[in-house]
């Protein structure tokens, strides 16, 4: 919220190092739409998605839109080799059943023990769940990528999250503009500052415990 | 010789107010433009609409819903038609949310004659809430009653006269499963072909499924991003 376009880019490219040699992946809406745009082709990646794509590409150039080959968000994509369309049922089966490596998904809220909350705001915003829950409580790895603050400075990532549940203690890991945290046996860890912010601005926009565990990165 | 399914809306006398209609469909993509379009020009209201979501507010089921003839919506999002979003909190539109990949089962477990399922998706959340739960192989699940309605609506790429259908890339989404779940199906084709014309292998939806193949007139909105690319 209110990042700009290279500091989205910034978090979606560290999103795709996640991303390993055949793997499929779900993107959602937002942030982690970007991510497939640093997935290298040679780790031959299976996008899945909500409405019925396993193999999904990128966006087709202009003109070449088919109104009837999108994304859950209803934009226009392309297929790779080895795509299949199937139906909804099928597409959460292969979710529910454990062949979803990685899910990568926005959040409003992310507690220290990776509950997520990212559905609905009781009273004001109310858009439902969509795939969230399933793709959140059944991916092996869920990524949730997001502001680390919300638009008036408050943190994100809390002790309890005040605001309904998508899952409890899903999340694995997350990535903001300050910051890449890990979920381990139910506490937060430090491991990455992003450019142009030090351990005190995490650790002072941040209300969840941290234990740092900085990783030196090539 | 077999009768042909294939009719003309005009012919058919289904439509009433405070019916429960499911509609197929994702985002728009997939949903039948001439079959909503009968819906709005019917003049019916208080609907029960079944769909995965409430589309746009100009596009798919969502025209049904800016139109205010839905009373209540099950779906498992909202969050592109603004519209729904107003009608739910002024109190005009009820709305029940299910997970997505779980609104599809009970869809399909309504097609496929299942009294419900067993899903644990939501557990831990507020989704469990009030549900009847039960423990099979020492899982925790809740039971997720099926779902049907009195008429489906859906969208194909090719119908034959029997009513079996192939679909076009994603636009198949919910269709094949909203086609099985209607006490009455109408599948809104692009083309219509003879009986033999579609390949045995090729055909997702069987025409035992479906009552009535009505012609598309197409899709009569805009997309999003047309929209976007037009600005």
């Amino acid at each position: 919220m209110g990042m700009g376009a290279e500091t989205r880019k910034l978090i979606a490219k560290r999103a795709a190092e996640e991303i390993e040699f055949g793997m499929m992946v779900n993107l959602g809406i937002g942030i982690p739409t970007l991510v497939a745009d640093y997935i290298p082709d040679s780790l031959g990646v299976m996008l899945h998605t909500e409405n019925g794509i396993l193999g999904m590409g990128g966006s087709p150039e202009r003109g070449h839109e088919d109104g009837n080959l999108s994304n859950a968000g209803g934009y226009p994509v392309s297929i790779i080799k080895g795509a299949s369309f199937f139906d909804s049922a099928e597409a959460f089966g292969m979710v529910r059943r454990g062949h979803l490596d990685i899910t990568i998904l926005g959040a409003l809220e992310v507690s220290g023990k990776g509950d997520i909350a990212n559905w609905i705001v009781p009273g004001k915003r109310v858009p439902g769940m969509g795939g969230a829950i399933d793709l959140a409580q059944k991916a092996k790895k869920v990524i949730v990528l997001m502001s680390h603050t919300t638009k008036d400075g408050k943190p994100k990532i809390l002790t309890t999250c005040s605001l309904p549940l998508t899952v409890k203690e899903g999340a694995n890991m997350i990535i903001t503009e300050r910051a890449v945290l890990k979920i381990e046996s139910g506490g937060l860890k430090l491991i990455e500052i992003m450019p142009g912010y030090t351990v005190e601005d995490v650790l002072n926009s941040t209300e969840a415990e941290i234990e740092i565990e900085l990783v030196r990165r090539n | 010789m077999r009768k042909s399914k294939l009719c003309h809306l005009d012919d058919l006398d289904l439509l009433k107010d405070g019916m429960t209609i499911m509609c197929g469909g994702f985002g728009g993509v997939g949903s039948p433009p001439t079959l909503i379009d009968w819906i709005l020009d019917s003049g019916i209201k208080g609907i029960t609409l079944i769909s995965n979501d409430a589309g746009f507010p100009w596009i798919g089921p969502g025209k049904l819903v800016t139109e205010k003839r839905v009373k209540r919506l099950i779906a498992s999002h909202i969050g592109s038609n603004p519209e729904a979003g107003k009608q739910m909190h002024s109190g005009d539109l009820e709305v029940t949310f299910y997970p997505q990949g779980t609104l599809a089962e009970k869809i399909r477990a309504g097609g496929m004659g299942l009294g419900g399922i067993l899903v644990d998706v939501g557990l831990g959340t507020s989704i469990e809430e009030g549900k009847e739960k039960v423990t099979v192989n020492g899982r925790e699940y809740m039971i997720e009653p099926a779902l049907q309605a009195d008429l489906a609506i859906i969208s194909c790429k090719k119908a034959d006269g029997y009513g079996n259908l192939i679909y076009d890339q994603s636009a198949r989404n919910t269709n094949p499963l909203v086609a099985s779940a209607g006490n009455i199906t109408i599948a809104e084709a692009d083309e219509v072909v003879d009986i033999g014309q579609l390949h045995p292998e090729e055909i997702i939806t069987q025409g035992v499924f479906v009552d009535h193949v009505v012609q598309s007139k197409g899709v009569d909105w805009k997309w999003v991003w047309e929209l976007k690319q037009e600005s």
